[in-house]
């Protein structure tokens, strides 16, 4: 279990870290982060020369290709700003795995500082924001799949549905086994697409039995691959990044 | 170098260097605080959850209830020891009776065959028991062996209520198990069973398809 | 008898040939879904954290003290008349039992679930050397009838139902074709009890045993375990060198987690513990009992502060459960004694990476492994450790250390890293691919078998970021 994390209070600013993901495929829904975060009186800040986590190479075992592209990142927020990530993987591995990838190493410290200063997105609005939203949007209900990284990895089971619950008109319907992985895991989709396709083909499968006609989730990966099952089957049921959901209802 | 000494040997010379053990803090198992009443009813509970069968009765008249669940269970032939006063007692009171009384304080190998095939029921003591899980605990003796509570069909178990216990590592504790341990020491919840046909229960696998216990209480039971 | 034969190598083929098969899909689903319902059930009104990390600290605290245990282990096993033998390996365990067995003249052992005797192949190897071994733990017994090994650690028969072991069971013991488990309970039972009253030698594993009284202990519900420990004249007991505990006390809280973790029960029907051979004046109980301590790998894994992790295991196969990819393949697709997460981050110390290098990357490191592991090992991190030596960039401690590292892969990562350390080269690169993003190919392999190909947006996040600090006015 994640042990409790003391937040602090809100910052007057805050660096964000887009993810590669993000940057490539949802640029949007990083912006609309962006926007959450500024309409709550933060200036953000978006260090130019971001560009990957490391987690790819780190979970394909490259520990020296991980470790040289994640120290590339360290030295981007150099101000004691926290940094905000849309997304539990990228948060989970800059929070949990920077500080074992530098140890031993002269940056172990360094690693170690940034990597207390992370906060998923969806952990920031609601532990340090305190968000209030008002919900401009027609009454409907949504599903939300949390990812692995954000449930488990940095224990953000109930941000991304507390944030839903304070839109007036959305109900948050559960899907069956919403704790289960939806198979993306990165290069695992790649390397064992069969036993990945499995797992997405039930995901997508729990996510349009709730009747929702929508999905959030605060992953992009796991967006790419339910969205993209949803898309080979030709099914209308579509999901988007909470930041994007939550910011298009209420602006 | 022998086996033995190859395998030591690579775990002395350990590559990452000696470990350190930590302290152990054993309060989550321990310090329930039940009372005699709430011990009773939790051991009843769990142990009725996994089809053990509980029926209360007095020191004085246990023996008259035992013959009945005998009668009841249509058990004509018995299996148990002489000299534990459980023994001595359901021995005394079945003696006119039409039950066949088979005993147990014999070598194994005299009488296995009987026990397997043509003994109904196995009556033995217990040394406490464990409202926490609803578990029954027993050394086996010369007097009553260990297969008497396993062979049998029935395993007809007679437990006082004060000698239940809050947990399993409180029995360990407070009667110095580490001091000395029997050659056999069982902790028994039920009657035998599997799930292993799809997840299906199904009891007497191997052992009792039924468990009965005894629980004695010092006076009679309202 | 010819066993059906499963391999890690095979891990893909396995797998495709399970997730394209709808009986062994329903069969696990329906099984995994109870055993994490009930798990959850029985844990729900536990301090279940503080559980386990006690359960955590005796298992570190045991192999802290390994070397040191083990000898005391084997003093108090020897002053209660027990016999110690130590083996490397699984060849020199099956050695010592077949020779065990052979003094005694026996032609027929009977066993209680071990999956450490799995592990070795000891039936294999008895019945080369003329001597019967039969399972007697039910779920054994069946899947050795229908010639397979084990799909799961606790329960061996998880993938067959009800109507293929009523087929199993017609076709190999002539009992009638029938949906009533009873019946077939019953059935077996009787085959078994025969057996049981005949066997020379009885061989069981061992769940914990204890240091500090020369104490074997056995979890189980069906009484087989009681039987193969108690019948027969001669026991034999064979464990892995790891599963030393150190004091008695240390047994409860193990227990509590195992039987809760393994099949959501709050206890089993039976806690058996042996501390010697039949005494004078005793009645049962066989007059002789063997230990056999298997290493099999185990000292090497002991060597390496992470993978140390790995010992502090009690096989309660919670991370199987749990495991969204054994939930679809199921265990035989991993081809190993030991499938699921525990194995991908055990398998490959015993038969080295060669043979298991699609384990540890059979997992979308999802993390319900670690979340409900009862020690708290931490499994996610063991198998990308085990990535990092499949592809030589661990320490070189598991055999066949670097076997997956090919010129094509390392190249690939190399430009990846390249790229990402040099950010002005990243920005021109996605804002010319945005341009041609028409031309991204929308086959992506193995992906678009299943799922669209992603669609790079128009302009990257860095350029909306750009505008929109132009519309704010924080940027000329």
């Amino acid at each position: 279990m994640t042990p409790v994390k003391l937040y602090p209070t809100k910052s007057e600013k805050v660096y964000f870290f887009g993810t590669c993901l993000v940057d490539m495929f949802y640029p949007e829904a990083g912006l609309d982060g962006i926007r959450l975060l500024e309409r709550e009186g933060i200036e953000v800040l978006f260090p130019e020369d971001q560009t990957c986590c490391g987690q790819p190479a780190y979970t394909s075992g490259y520990q020296s290709e991980a470790r040289a592209v994640a120290a590339a990142q360290l030295g981007l927020f150099p101000e004691p700003w926290p940094i905000i990530v849309p997304s539990g993987s990228c948060g989970g591995m800059m929070r949990t795995h920077y500080p074992q990838l530098f140890a031993g190493t002269d940056q172990e410290a360094l690693a170690g500082e940034v990597a207390s200063r992370v906060y998923e997105l969806t952990e920031y609005l609601v532990h340090v924001c305190h968000l209030q939203l008002d919900d401009r949007g027609q009454a409907e209900a949504v599903a939300m799949h949390t990812s692995c990284s954000a449930r488990r990895e940095m224990g953000l089971a109930e941000t991304g549905p507390a944030l839903l619950a304070r839109l007036g008109q959305v109900k948050l319907v559960e899907q069956e086994r919403a704790a289960e992985c939806c198979g993306f895991g990165g290069t695992f989709a790649v390397r064992h697409p069969e036993v990945s396709a499995a797992m997405v083909e039930d995901k997508a499968q729990a996510i349009e039995a709730t009747g929702a006609s929508h999905f959030v989730s605060s992953d992009c990966g796991c967006l790419m691959n339910i969205n993209g099952r949803f898309e080979h089957q030709k099914k209308a049921i579509q999901g988007e990044h909470i930041a994007s959901y939550l910011w298009r209802r209420t602006s | 170098m022998s086996a033995r000494d190859n395998i030591l040997k690579r775990l002395r010379e350990r590559t990452d260097g000696p470990l350190t053990a930590p302290d152990s803090d054993f309060a989550v198992v321990t310090g329930r605080g039940w009372s005699a009443q709430e011990r009773l009813e939790r051991f009843e509970r769990w142990i009725s959850s996994v089809h053990g069968e509980v029926i209360h009765t007095s020191r004085d008249n246990w023996t008259a209830d035992l013959a009945k669940l005998l009668q009841a269970k249509g058990a004509r032939r018995l299996a148990l020891g002489r000299e534990h006063p459980v023994a001595a007692e359901a021995r005394a009171a079945l003696a006119e009776g039409e039950v066949t009384l088979i005993d147990a304080d014999r070598d194994v190998e005299e009488w296995q065959q009987e026990q397997f095939a043509s003994t109904d029921a196995g009556l033995t003591s217990t040394r406490g028991g464990i409202a926490e899980t609803g578990s029954l605990w027993l050394w086996p003796t010369p007097d009553e062996p260990r297969l008497i509570s396993l062979v049998p069909p029935i395993h007809i178990a007679v437990l006082d209520a004060d000698t239940l216990e809050d947990t399993f590592f409180d029995v360990i504790e407070a009667h110095g198990w580490a001091g000395g341990m029997p050659t056999n020491a069982l902790l028994i919840s039920g009657p035998s069973k599997t799930a292993d046909i799809e997840q299906t229960l199904a009891y007497g696998v191997h052992g009792p398809r039924e468990l009965i216990v005894l629980i004695r209480h010092a006076e009679e039971h309202p | 008898m010819s066993v059906e034969t499963y391999t890690p190598r095979a891990f893909h083929r396995q797998a495709h040939d399970a997730l394209g098969n709808p009986q062994i899909r329903s069969n696990f689903r329906r099984a995994m879904d109870g055993l994490m319902t009930k798990r959850r059930d029985v844990f729900s009104d536990w301090d279940l954290e503080t559980l386990r990390e006690l359960g955590a600290n005796i298992r570190l605290r045991a192999l802290a003290r390994l070397p040191d245990l083990l000898e005391q282990l084997e003093a108090n096993c020897v002053a209660n008349g027990i016999r110690v033998h130590w083996a490397e390996d699984g060849e020199e365990a099956c050695r010592i039992i077949r020779e065990v067995c052979e003094s005694h003249g026996a032609k027929s052992v009977i066993k209680g679930k071990s999956m450490v005797s799995e592990e070795m192949h000891l039936n294999a190897h008895l019945e080369a050397a003329g001597i019967e071994a039969l399972e007697s733990d039910l779920g054994e017994y069946l899947v050795q009838l229908n010639e397979q090994t084990p799909s799961h650690i606790i329960m061996p028969a998880i993938h067959l139902n009800t109507d293929e072991i009523s087929d199993i069971m017609h076709e190999k013991t002539g009992t009638d074709r029938t949906r009533d488990v009873d019946y077939m309970t019953a059935a077996a039972r009787a085959q078994l009890r025969e057996r049981f009253m005949n066997a020379d030698v009885g061989v069981s594993g061992v769940n914990f045993a204890v240091a500090e009284t020369g104490t074997l202990c056995l979890v189980e519900n069906e009484g087989n375990g009681r039987m193969t420990t108690t019948v027969p004249p001669v026991h034999i007991a064979v464990t892995g060198i790891e599963k030393v505990v150190e004091h008695l006390r240390d047994v409860p809280p193990l227990y509590a987690l195992l039987t809760r973790s393994a099949t959501g029960q709050h206890v089993t029907t039976y806690f058996n513990m042996i501390s010697g051979p039949r005494k004078a004046g005793e009645h049962d109980g066989p007059r002789e009992v063997h230990l056999v301590l298997v290493d099999s790998g185990r000292s090497r894994i002991y060597q390496d502060d992470e993978l140390l992790d790995t010992l502090r295991c009690i096989r309660c196969g919670a991370c199987m459960n749990h495991c969204p990819v054994y939930t679809r393949v199921g265990g035989h697709s991993y081809g190993t004694t030991y499938p699921g997460p525990i194995g991908s981050i055990l398998m490959p110390h015993m038969l080295g990476l060669e043979e298991t290098k699609d384990l540890p990357t059979a997992s979308s490191l999802c993390g319900a492994c670690g979340e409900v592991c009862p020690v708290k090992i931490p499994i996610p991190d063991l198998l990308v450790r085990l990535r990092r030596e499949a592809v030589g960039e661990g320490r070189g401690n598991v055999p066949g250390a670097g076997v997956k590292r090919t010129k094509k892969e390392v190249a690939a990562w190399k430009s990846w890293q390249w790229l990402a350390t040099h950010p002005a080269v990243w920005r021109t690169s996605l804002l010319m691919a945005g341009k041609l993003r028409a031309l991204t190919p929308s086959k992506l392999g193995p992906w678009t078998q299943y799922r669209t190909a992603p669609k790079l947006a128009k302009r990257s996040l860095h350029a909306l970021v750009k505008t929109h600090r132009r519309e704010r006015g924080d940027e000329p």
